[in-house]
C-alpha cells in the first residue's frame, strides 16, 4: 500500500517509514502542509497519515480543506492531544481515524486495515499462493475455493508468512509482528497461532513447516 | 445602628432608614414649629384682648377729692368672656395699697410703664393665668396718684385652641413623613434597581458565559463593570492560555516519546538478540507508562475542571456507545478479543455532560480490554430505566480480586493483581468523578465465572 505521511519531526518520520517499509508498503514523506499538497497533486495514495501540529499550519485546516475539495483519501491523524474532546473534533473535521502518539505500530496496522476496509473505494488487490486465495482488505482466505474464518492474530500470522513464502522466519520475528510491542507475551505463544492456523488452512496444498530452532515458513513443497 | 452600618447589609434597606429618619427629623421639626408659632399666635391674640380689657378699665378711672373712682365697664368683661369659660379676676391698686378686687393676685416684677401693659403669667389660685397689668397716674386733690390696674384670666380656652392647633400640626407631620416614607420606599428601590438587575443578569449567566457586561449601567456602577470585565477578560485568557498550554505540553511530551517508541519498535524488528529485545521491550512498556500517566493526568485534571462547569448536553447514550465500541474494535482486535455492544433500538437520551460520559465510558472500555486474557469476550450493555440510563462494561478478565471500589476509585491505587498490565491507577479515579459530577452513580462487580462488570448509571 502507499503512504502519505505528513510529519514534521524527521526522527519520527524516518522511524514510521522505515517501520512501514519493513512490512512491505510505500511511504511518502512531507513534513510541511505545502510540501503534502504538492504530494497529493502528482501521486495516488491509498491512505494520509497526518500530524496536527506541523510548521506552517494546522494539519486539521488541511484536513478540512482537503475534504471540501471533495478528496476521498482516507485520512488517520497521529494526534499528540489525548483529550476526548480534541478526538470528536478530529472526527468531526473528517479524520477517518487517529492514534494517540506515541502509538504502537500493530494498532496503527489494525486501523489502517479497518479504515481501508470501511472505504468501499479502495483498489482489491487479491494475494494468492498455491491453492490459498487471500483478500487482505476483507480479510478472507480460501482455500481451493472454500472460506476459512481467520480470527486477528492468525490473520496476521498468515499475512506475514505469505509476505515471504519459503522465507524462514523466526519466533522473535512473528512476535513482532503479532503481539503489540508492550505486551508480555509467553514463550510459547506463536506455537498456540501457529497451531490455530495450521488447523484452519487444513486441506491445503500449502502448509506452514516448523525448522527447527529457526522458526517457520509457508511453503507448497 | 449596627445594622445601619453593616457593610455586608442591603444598600435598600440602608437608604430607607436614611430616608426615613431624615423625613421622621424633619416632620418633628415642623410640628414643632407650626404648634409653636401657633401657640404664640394665640398668646399674642388672647394678650391684646387681656390688655385692651385692662386699659379699658384704666381709662374709666377718675380721680375725685377723696380717692379714685373705679366704674368697672361691663364691655371689658364681655370682651374676656367671648372666649370661653375662663373665669376672670381683677385688682386695682392706688398707691401700692389694693382698692378693690382679689388682694392676692400676684404683682409684675417690675412696674409696668404706663398704658402699655405688661404681660405675665403666674400660678394663681391653683391654675395658671395670664396677668395684663397697667399703671395710670390719676389726679386726686391735685396730686397724682399712680394707680395700677391688673387683669388676669385663666387659660383654659386658649389652652383648648392651642392643643388644637397641636393636634393639627401633629397631623400634619403625620402625613408628611407618611409621603416621605412612601417617596423613600420609591426612591430607594429606584436607586437600588440598576444593580438588582445587573446582579440579576451576571446570576442567569451559565457557568461557561464569559462574554464581556455590556448593557448600560448608571455612571457609578461603571468602575464596577468595567473591574468585572477586566477581570472576566483576564478569566479567559487564563482559562484559553491553560487549555494551550496543556495542548502543548501533550506535544511537547508524546512527540519525542513517539519518536522513541517508533525507533524502539524499529529496533526490536531489527534484532535478533534476545538479551536486546527484551531490554527494547522494557523500553517500549516504559514509553507506553510515560504516555499514559501524562494523559490520564490531563484528563483527570480536564474531568475535574468540567464537574464545576459543565455542560448539558443531550446524548443519546446507545449512540454513543456504539461509537466508542466501533473506535475501540482495532484495538480489541490485535487482543482477538470479542467487543460487543448492546444497545436498545431506540436512542437512550440522557442531559449530560459529554465529554465527561464519553471519557468515563473511553476509561472503562479500556480497563476491560487491557485486564482481558486473549480470545475473550468484552460487553458494552446499554439499558433505561425510568430515571437512568445505564452502561455496563464487562470482561473476562482477572476481577476485581477482593479490592473494595472505594480502594481502586483513589488516585493512583491499583488493585493487588494487575501484573504487569500498564496503568496509573487514574481510570477508576476518572470514572468515579464523572458519576459524582453527573449525580450518578457508579459500581464495581466481580462476574459469576470471572471477570469483572462496571456499571454507570446516570439520571436522564
Amino acid at each position: 500500500m502507499r503512504f502519505l505521511l505528513v510529519e514534521d519531526s524527521v526522527d519520527l518520520a524516518r522511524s514510521v517509514q522505515t517501520r512501514l517499509a519493513l512490512d512491505g508498503h510505500g511511504v511518502d514523506w512531507a513534513d510541511t502542509l505545502a510540501s503534502a499538497a504538492d504530494h497529493l497533486a502528482t501521486a495516488t495514495y491509498d491512505l494520509i497519515l497526518l500530524d496536527i501540529m506541523l510548521p506552517d499550519g494546522d494539519g486539521r485546516d488541511f484536513l478540512a480543506a482537503h475534504r471540501a475539495a471533495r478528496r476521498d483519501t482516507p485520512v488517520i491523524v497521529m494526534t499528540a492531544r489525548s483529550a476526548v474532546s480534541d478526538r470528536v473534533a478530529l472526527l468531526d473535521t473528517g479524520a477517518d481515524d487517529y492514534v494517540t502518539k506515541p502509538f504502537d505500530f500493530a494498532e496503527l496496522e489494525a486501523r489502517v486495515r479497518a479504515v481501508l476496509r470501511r472505504r468501499a473505494g479502495a483498489a482489491q488487490t487479491l494475494q494468492t499462493y498455491g491453492d490459498l486465495t487471500f483478500d487482505p482488505l476483507s480479510a478472507t482466505v480460501n482455500v481451493a475455493g472454500d472460506p476459512r474464518e481467520l480470527r486477528n492474530r492468525e490473520l496476521r500470522l498468515f499475512e506475514v508468512l505469505l509476505s515471504g513464502p519459503d522465507r524462514i522466519f523466526s519466533k522473535g520475528q512473528l512476535v513482532d509482528r503479532l503481539f503489540s510491542a508492550s505486551e508480555e507475551v509467553s514463550d510459547n505463544a506463536i506455537e498456540v497461532y501457529v497451531a490455530r492456523l495450521r488447523k484452519k488452512l487444513d486441506g491445503s496444498t500449502a502448509r506452514i513447516e516448523t525448522v527447527r530452532g529457526v522458526g517457520y515458513r509457508l511453503t507448497t513443497a | 445602628m449596627k445594622t445601619l452600618f453593616n457593610p455586608a447589609g442591603s444598600i435598600r434597606r440602608r437608604l430607607l432608614w436614611l430616608l426615613l429618619i431624615g423625613a421622621a427629623v424633619l416632620s418633628g421639626l415642623l410640628y414643632l414649629s407650626v404648634s409653636t408659632v401657633a401657640r404664640s399666635a394665640v398668646e399674642t391674640t388672647q394678650d391684646s384682648i387681656l390688655g385692651a380689657a385692662t386699659i379699658a378699665i384704666a381709662e374709666q378711672l377718675r380721680g375725685a377729692d377723696d380717692g379714685v373712682e373705679v366704674d368697672i365697664p361691663y364691655t371689658a368683661f364681655s370682651m374676656l368672656g367671648a372666649v370661653g369659660e375662663d373665669r376672670v379676676f381683677y385688682r386695682i391698686l392706688v398707691n401700692g395699697e389694693t382698692v378693690t378686687g382679689y388682694d392676692d393676685l400676684p404683682l409684675p416684677d417690675t412696674t409696668p410703664a404706663g398704658l402699655t401693659p405688661r404681660y405675665y403669667s403666674h400660678p394663681y389660685q391653683d391654675m395658671m393665668v395670664r396677668i395684663a397689668a397697667v399703671e395710670r397716674p390719676v389726679l386726686v386733690s391735685s396730686r397724682s396718684v399712680a394707680v395700677q390696674v391688673l387683669v388676669a384670666q385663666t387659660r383654659t380656652a386658649q389652652d383648648a385652641i392651642v392643643g388644637q392647633m397641636a393636634n393639627r400640626a401633629a397631623a400634619l407631620g403625620l402625613g408628611f413623613f407618611g409621603v416621605a416614607a412612601v417617596l423613600a420606599v420609591v426612591t430607594a428601590r429606584s436607586v437600588v434597581q440598576p444593580v438588582n438587575s445587573l446582579a440579576e443578569a451576571m446570576g442567569r449567566r451559565g457557568p461557561q458565559d464569559l462574554r464581556p457586561v455590556t448593557r448600560p449601567v448608571p455612571q457609578e456602577l461603571t468602575p464596577l463593570v468595567a473591574a468585572l470585565n477586566g477581570f472576566i477578560s483576564r478569566l479567559s485568557g487564563a482559562l484559553t492560555r491553560t487549555e494551550t498550554f496543556i495542548a502543548e505540553a501533550a506535544h511537547h511530551i508524546r512527540t519525542p516519546l513517539a519518536t522513541l517508541r517508533a525507533q524502539a519498535e524499529l529496533a526490536l524488528r531489527q534484532t535478533d538478540d534476545d538479551a536486546t529485545r527484551a531490554t527494547l521491550r522494557g523500553v517500549i512498556r516504559s514509553v507506553d507508562d510515560s504516555a499514559r500517566s501524562a494523559s490520564q493526568l490531563l484528563e483527570h485534571a480536564a474531568v475535574v475542571y468540567r464537574s464545576d462547569q459543565r455542560a448539558d448536553d443531550r446524548i443519546d447514550l446507545a449512540a454513543l456507545a456504539r461509537d466508542i465500541g466501533q473506535s475501540f474494535g482495532p484495538t480489541a482486535d490485535l487482543r482477538d478479543l470479542t467487543l460487543a455492544v448492546h444497545t436498545p433500538d431506540s436512542p437512550v437520551w440522557l442531559t449530560a455532560d459529554r465529554l465527561l460520559v464519553e471519557t468515563a465510558l473511553r476509561n472503562l472500555v479500556d480497563n476491560a480490554i487491557k485486564y482481558s486474557n486473549p480470545d475473550g469476550q468484552v460487553s458494552i450493555d446499554v439499558d433505561q430505566s425510568a430515571t437512568h440510563a445505564s452502561v455496563r462494561v464487562s470482561d473476562r478478565g482477572r476481577g476485581l480480586d477482593g479490592a473494595r471500589r472505594s480502594h481502586l476509585t483513589a488516585r493512583f491505587q491499583r488493585g493487588g493483581n494487575v501484573g504487569d498490565v500498564v496503568g496509573t491507577g487514574l481510570g477508576l479515579t476518572i470514572v468515579q468523578e464523572v458519576a459524582r459530577a453527573q449525580n450518578g452513580s457508579f459500581t464495581l462487580s466481580d462476574r459469576t465465572g470471572g471477570g469483572t462488570c462496571a456499571e454507570l448509571s446516570l439520571p436522564l
